[in-house]
């Protein structure tokens, strides 16, 4: 999908993304010539039909995880999967409490998951602790809805 | 008012979801590269004991082939084949992917059965309304994530067990092109030939090889004096076979013994590619 300024006749330039959590998204596009920023508010119904495909609406920022879509869609069990052990998260970013109380709050079917996307993401822009904060603003640059 | 179109504008587009969908499918052909055979084994009746059929395929290659073989429950809805393996959970979470469970004869298994919890459908957790509109997507998904991000190392083959159904055949063909066939378990009965006949035109019209027909149930076997009696009418399997120019690969007796099975699909080994 494109968006194009008729005035100025120029492709409008991506600047974010949004996943409320409601299940719509949101992007917005500015013009680089006259600078008017529009946004498009995608329904549950048009989200869900782009998201069953396993792709991320606005590109992909990283790697796919192994069963990425499983996790994302499927209802599963708690102990369906066992993870790395702590010690191959060694170097990774630490997490804080606070961090932590909110990632207990993830069905643990996703939640070994949704721990590996959020070191991924902090660990590339040289974050060493990821915060309640840090997990907000990963939502909005990666499109991590309910995550 | 006038403006250009999407083909007109020569700038890329951001969310590159084509580009994303090629590199979905070329993650499944990468993992399947040290796979030597992936093989369908479909039917298009339900209760014709398609995955009971897998399950002493399974077994029945990894005789042949120790170590070397793999099992996809495809059946997502209803899925049998890890508990006719006795492959359990928990599934490990490498690096590179998720590894399988292992079942009996140390085979290789992915199902939803080792994700759901017991006594649960399968259901999603996105918004319930026209939850027909993707359904199929997202089950294609699944699919797609069992091929492709399971650690399934070497094998000497991959068998993927199928929905009942005419269709399911084609949407793997469609993420696996280089499928090397497929194998077709019917009942004795008229009604199972005509519908298998029906998915079994589905891979032909779709260029799936089709490598044999196993007729299950073929009789029922008796384990004081050994006799095989009839148990259905027809003789769907040779009609098939015939109908279609492949071979008649087994012949299956009723027998709860899962080991006669096994050792009775040996032989089909002898005609895989």
């Amino acid at each position: 999908m494109k968006f194009l300024c008729i005035d100025c006749d120029a492709q409008m330039a991506f600047e974010e993304r949004r996943q409320p959590g409601d299940g719509t998204f949101a992007a917005s596009f500015r013009c680089p010539r006259c600078g008017r920023a529009v946004a498009m508010l995608a329904n549950p119904m048009e989200t869900q039909l782009v998201g069953a495909l396993g792709v991320q609406i606005g590109g992909r920022e990283l790697d796919q995880a192994p069963f990425e879509q499983v996790r994302r869609t499927m209802e599963g069990r708690d102990d369906a999967f066992v993870e790395p052990p702590a010690e191959a998260r060694a170097g990774r970013p630490r997490w804080s409490p606070a961090a932590q109380a909110r990632l207990e709050r993830v069905p643990r079917f996703v939640r070994g998951m949704v721990m590996k996307i959020y070191g991924e993401y902090a660990g590339e822009r040289g974050i060493e602790e990821i915060t309640p904060e840090i997990m907000d603003r990963a939502r909005v640059d990666l499109g991590l809805e309910g995550m | 008012m006038t403006f250009r179109t999407y083909f007109q504008v020569d700038g890329g587009d951001r969310s590159g979801l084509a580009a994303q969908v090629a590199a979905q499918r070329a993650r499944v052909t990468d993992r399947l590269s040290s796979v030597r055979r992936v093989i369908a084994v479909l039917s298009g009746k339900g209760g014709v004991g398609k995955s009971w059929v897998a399950a002493g395929l399974a077994r029945a290659a990894a005789r042949r082939w120790p170590d070397g073989v793999g099992v996809v429950d495809a059946d997502l809805r209803s899925p049998t084949v890890a508990r006719l393996l006795d492959a359990v959970g928990p599934l490990a979470v490498a690096p590179a992917g998720v590894v399988p469970a292992r079942g009996t004869d140390a085979v290789r298994v992915i199902s939803t059965d080792l994700l759901l919890d017991a006594g649960r459908p399968l259901t999603w957790r996105e918004p319930a309304a026209e939850r027909f509109v993707w359904r199929g997507t997202l089950e294609a998904g699944v699919l797609r994530e069992f091929l492709g991000d399971v650690e399934w190392g070497a094998l000497e083959l991959l068998l993927v067990d199928l929905p009942p159904g005419a269709d399911g055949v084609a949407d793997l063909h469609a993420l696996v092109p280089d499928l090397t066939g497929a194998l077709v378990v019917t009942i004795p009965t008229e009604e199972s030939e005509r519908s298998v006949a029906r998915a079994m035109r589905a891979a032909a019209d779709a260029g799936i090889g089709l490598l044999g027909v196993i007729e299950n149930m073929s009789g029922r076997h008796c384990g004081a004096c050994g006799a095989i009696t009839p148990l259905f009418d027809g003789d769907a399997g040779a009609r098939l076979a015939a109908a279609f120019g492949v071979p008649l690969v087994a012949r299956l007796p009723f027998d709860p013994a899962a080991d006669a099975a096994v050792a009775a699909l040996a032989t089909v080994m002898d005609v895989l590619p």
